[in-house]
Formats: C-alpha cells, sequence, structure tokens
C-alpha cells in the first residue's frame, strides 16, 4: 500500500483531535496540558511537511521550522508560569485552579 | 535606509528601530545600577513617540517589503498609531500603580514594547507566515505581562489561563493555515486570493478560514472563545488589564479585517455566515452576563467581550463601510476603554486598590470630577447620542444595514439597550447611594487620561468629520 497525502493528513488529524482532548477533558496535571499544546503543533507541522512534498513547494517546511522555533519559545514561557504557578499555590492540578469563577 | 531597501525591508523601519530600543532598554535595566524602572519606562514612551512619527510620516501609499508578506498602506497605518498610542497609555497608566502595589519592575515597559511589534506586525501581515509570528510575537509578551505580579496568586493564575487557551486558539489557527496552504498552494494574501479567484480549494479552504476565524476570535475575546476574559481581566495588575482590552483588540480586530478581506475577499458568503453567528453571540454574552457581576474588572470584561460583538457587525457587512465602520469603532473603544481602566485604577483606598462595584457609591459626593468622568464613560459606553459610543455604533449598524443585514442590527440594537443596564446602573450607584468612604487622590497621569477619554467621548462629535474621512481612507486602502 502506497503512504500518500491522505495518510498524514488523518495521522495528522487524529493528533489534533488527541491534543485538544487532552487539554479538555484532562482534570490531573498542568503539565500534560503543556504537552497536548504541543501535540497539536506538532500535528500542524506533519500538516505542512505532508502538503510541502505534495505541492513541491518549500514554504510548507519553512513554516514547519519557524513553527518548531515558536513552539519551544512558547513551552519555556509556559513552564516559567507554571513555576511562579506553583509557588504561590504548591499544587499544579487542574481543579485547582479555580481562584476566579469562569 | 539603503541596507534596508537592498533587503527589500525599508517599510519596516519602524518594527526593526522598536524592536532595538525594546532590547537596549533590556540590557540598560539589566546593567544599570539602582532603579532603573523609572528610566525604562520614559524611555518606552519616548521611543513609542518616536516610532508613532515614524509610522505617520514614513512614507505614504502601499509599501511591501520581504516579498510582499509585509505590507504598509494606511489601514496599517492608521491601526498602528492606534496601537502605539495604546501601548503609552498602559506604560503611564502602570507608573505609580506599579510602584504601590511593590511589583516595580523593569521588564514590564520592555514586555509591552515587544508586545507591540508584535501587533505592528498582526497589522501589517500579508502573509500567514508573518501572521503567525507577529501573533505569537505579541501572545508570547502579553502571557508573561498578565502573570507580572509574580507573588500574587491570581495574577499567576491569570497568567497560566491566559497561557493555556491562548497556546490552544494559536494551535487551532496554524491547522486552519496549514489547510489553506495545502488547498490554495500559497501562504501569501494576494496568492490565496488568486488561488481562491481561479477555484482552487474548495471545501479544505472553508475548513481553514473556520480555524483561522476561531484562533482569530480568541483574540478579540468573541464567543464562543470569550472564556479567557474575565478571569485574565480580573486576576491581572489593573494597568494590565487596562492594556489587555485596548491595543491588542486593536491589532486582533485589524489583523482579522485583513484576513477575511485580502486573501479571501471572492468568498464572501462563506465567512460572513460565521462572523454573524459570532457577533450576535457575543453581543448578547456581553449584555447579559455582565448584568450579575459585581467586580468592575469582571463587568468591563463583558463589555468588551460585548463591543468586540458590536464591531464584528461591521466587519460581518463584507463591505468597504463595514470595515470603515469597524476602524471607527476600534477607535472610540480603545479610548473609552482606556478612560474606564484610568478610572478603575483611581479606585484604591490607604493604597490598597478596590475592585467592587459597591466601593463606587456616592463617588460623587466624595470626588465630583472622577464620577462625572466615569459616568461620561459609561454613557458613551451604553451608546448614549451625542457621545462617542453612539457614533461608533451608529456606524456599525449602518453598514450592516446597508449590506441587507437587518436582522442582525436590530439584535445589536436590543443587545444594546439591554447593555445600557448596567452602565446605567453604576452611574446611579455613583450618583444616587450613600456615600462609601472617598478614594486616595488620583495621580496626575491617571487623571490625565480619565479626563482626556472622558472629553474625547463628550466632543467627538465635533472633531468627527476628519476621523470619518481618515477611517474611510484607511479602509479605502484595503480594497
Amino acid at each position: 500500500m502506497a503512504i500518500g497525502l491522505a495518510h498524514y493528513l488523518t495521522v495528522a488529524a487524529v493528533l489534533f483531535t488527541i491534543g485538544i482532548f487532552g487539554i479538555f477533558l484532562n482534570r490531573k496535571n498542568v503539565i500534560v496540558i503543556l504537552m497536548s499544546i504541543e501535540l497539536m503543533l506538532l500535528a500542524v507541522n506533519i500538516n505542512f511537511v505532508a502538503f510541502s512534498v505534495q505541492l513541491a513547494d518549500l514554504v510548507g517546511q519553512v513554516f514547519a521550522l519557524l513553527v518548531l522555533t515558536v513552539a519551544a519559545g512558547e513551552a519555556a514561557i509556559g513552564l516559567a508560569i507554571l513555576v511562579v504557578y506553583f509557588r504561590n499555590r504548591g499544587s499544579i492540578a487542574v481543579e485547582d485552579i479555580n481562584l476566579m469563577k469562569g | 535606509m539603503w541596507l534596508l531597501e537592498q533587503a527589500d525591508a525599508a517599510a519596516v523601519l519602524p518594527e526593526i528601530i522598536l524592536a532595538v530600543i525594546a532590547m537596549v532598554l533590556l540590557m540598560v535595566g539589566v546593567f544599570r545600577k539602582g532603579e532603573t524602572a523609572n528610566f525604562v519606562n520614559l524611555a518606552s514612551l519616548f521611543g513609542l513617540a518616536v516610532v508613532a512619527l515614524l509610522v505617520i510620516f514614513g512614507g505614504s501609499g502601499r509599501m511591501t517589503a520581504f516579498g510582499g508578506a509585509f505590507v504598509v498602506d494606511t489601514f496599517a497605518r492608521v491601526m498602528k498609531v492606534l496601537i502605539l498610542f495604546g501601548s503609552a497609555a498602559a506604560i503611564t497608566l502602570s507608573v505609580h500603580f506599579m510602584k504601590e502595589q511593590k511589583i516595580e519592575k523593569f521588564e514590564y515597559p520592555i514586555l509591552i514594547l515587544l508586545a507591540t511589534v508584535g501587533m505592528m506586525m498582526m497589522v501589517s501581515a500579508n502573509d500567514l507566515i508573518s501572521l503567525y509570528m507577529g501573533l505569537e510575537l505579541q501572545s508570547l509578551a502579553l502571557y508573561v505581562v498578565a502573570a507580572i505580579d509574580r507573588d500574587n496568586a491570581r495574577s499567576s493564575e491569570a497568567g497560566l489561563k491566559y497561557f493555556v487557551l491562548g497556546a490552544l486558539s494559536s494551535g487551532m489557527l496554524l491547522y486552519g493555515a496549514s489547510l489553506i496552504y495545502g488547498f490554495t498552494g500559497a501562504t501569501g494574501f494576494p496568492e490565496i486570493a488568486a488561488a481562491t479567484a481561479a477555484g482552487a480549494g474548495g471545501l479544505g479552504v472553508l475548513f481553514g478560514i473556520v480555524f483561522v476565524i476561531a484562533g482569530l476570535a480568541f483574540k478579540v475575546s468573541a464567543v464562543p472563545f470569550h472564556m479567557w476574559t474575565p478571569d485574565v481581566y480580573e486576576g491581572s495588575p489593573t494597568p494590565v488589564t487596562a492594556f489587555f482590552s485596548a491595543a491588542p483588540k486593536v491589532a486582533a480586530m485589524a489583523l482579522l479585517v485583513r484576513t477575511v478581506f485580502a486573501p479571501f475577499s471572492g468568498l464572501v458568503p462563506d465567512w460572513q455566515q460565521i462572523l454573524v453567528f459570532v457577533s450576535i453571540a457575543s453581543m448578547v454574552l456581553g449584555a447579559f452576563a455582565a448584568i450579575g457581576q459585581t467586580n468592575i474588572k469582571r463587568l468591563l470584561a463583558y463589555s468588551s467581550i460585548g463591543n468586540m460583538g458590536y464591531a464584528l457587525v461591521g466587519l460581518a457587512a463584507g463591505t468597504q463601510e463595514g470595515v470603515r465602520g469597524v476602524i471607527i469603532y476600534m477607535m472610540i473603544y480603545m479610548i473609552m476603554t482606556l478612560g474606564s481602566f484610568a478610572c478603575v485604577i483611581a479606585m484604591a483606598r490607604k493604597g490598597r486598590q478596590v475592585e467592587e462595584i459597591s466601593d463606587l457609591a456616592g463617588l460623587a459626593r466624595t470626588d465630583k470630577m472622577l464620577a462625572f468622568v466615569l459616568a461620561m464613560l459609561m454613557f458613551s459606553l451604553a451608546g448614549i447620542p451625542p457621545l462617542a459610543g453612539f457614533f461608533a455604533k451608529y456606524f456599525v449598524f449602518l453598514a450592516a444595514i446597508q449590506a441587507n443585514l437587518v436582522t442582525l442590527a436590530v439584535i445589536g440594537v436590543v443587545a444594546s439597550v439591554v447593555g445600557a443596564y448596567y452602565y446605567l446602573r453604576i452611574v446611579k450607584i455613583m450618583y444616587f447611594d450613600e456615600p462609601a468612604p472617598g478614594f486616595d487622590p488620583m495621580h496626575g497621569e491617571v487623571r490625565l487620561i480619565a479626563v482626556l477619554a472622558g472629553a474625547f467621548s463628550l466632543v467627538f462629535v465635533l472633531i468627527a468629520q476628519p476621523l470619518v474621512n481618515l477611517a474611510g481612507a484607511a479602509a479605502a486602502s484595503l480594497f
């Protein structure tokens, strides 16, 4: 069986959905949320690279590299905010993030 | 300059200068001995002013850079000046506040400058890549700014919530961008427009548009992507909230305008129905959810959700008049919201901030000036003629009616009548309730911004013509 564009797009869509569900269904730990966000961004990268190969156009791969770079910065900032939050509350459980209603 | 022109980057000069100023000030803050926050604050304000002059006088007409990925036209210039003004006001409002709350840090103005660079890139983005980079530069700085009061559990919780939901929205926007790239074969807006005009795409592009609009609706806090707004507004320090409700909203709205018009001008019926839904939901939720609030920052958060709904009415019209309405709306909204938050910053007793609406009771007897300014701003936000807020709503509803979206305009008017209830309640509490103890005296710069905003909403009717003409020219540059 030849692996075509549709297979890559399906894998990416499945990973993206797992990422979104990881953010909303997870009630335990904020670290899991950070991992879910990474999963979403990587799913997008699979999309970009698959399309780029399909279209024989390099822009998609350039975009994927930029997404990787920004994702690294985003993870760093997210962890820094998480550390600050942990110092104040002594917990990173999702159900404890409730100082403000909503 | 010659080097920049050779590098196809002359149009980016204001952004480059602002970024360099931010980085130099970061070094100054790190290496300068002793108290640096004041110096960095002043230098940042000076830098913002210089860049604003550069934007206004740095050439006219349409200029592009980086092979068309970055475009400067009248629309971009008007929005950039607004953004620079909003950022400068946010720094000005924070000076004494941060000192009194003992969270004075030189990083704060620098983060605002970096967020401003991101916002200016967003406004000028003409390619999915520059759109994403600008958006992330802005967002990453804003996540940190929300948590700037790092020993306060509420502020760090606000930062965490904003980060998680903001990252989710960036992910959705990117997924949409990847679909648009895949089904049109291009990331530049003009190329995408050409490809969709030639019939490329179909369902894939439509899915892409939905994801991109969802991501951007998050940034303008439109329903159903608004849930972060009240929490982040309540938890962040008040000057930060003032900043969040002003400049980033203008930038995100400008980005939304360019993103739906530049690449997808041929698909108006497709995105129009999404925006009509988002707009109605935001107006209705903004009007009803604010009624039960007791915290004034949460109330203003719902008010800003509602206001984004009204601005989206103009965008949903899908016409040049509609875009003109959006520009006027954002101009007036930004000034009104900055003035309202300046009044909230003034709500302090014995050096402690108070945020309940009941703390405003009888303000008319303890501080006439503040009560009058806040009353004018509330009347203006409620859309009572002849104040500025009325004309903001007038131009967007007019555009909606001209585009045959009468139902949308009627729902908007009904929502603004419902919304008037909670704005007028604040006025009633200030003027007719038994006085609570008075507030600490206001600092000069906070008073200045509040009074200027109040005066603007009062005299807008006299200075409307040049502003409306400017907005018209800006809207025309997009079509």
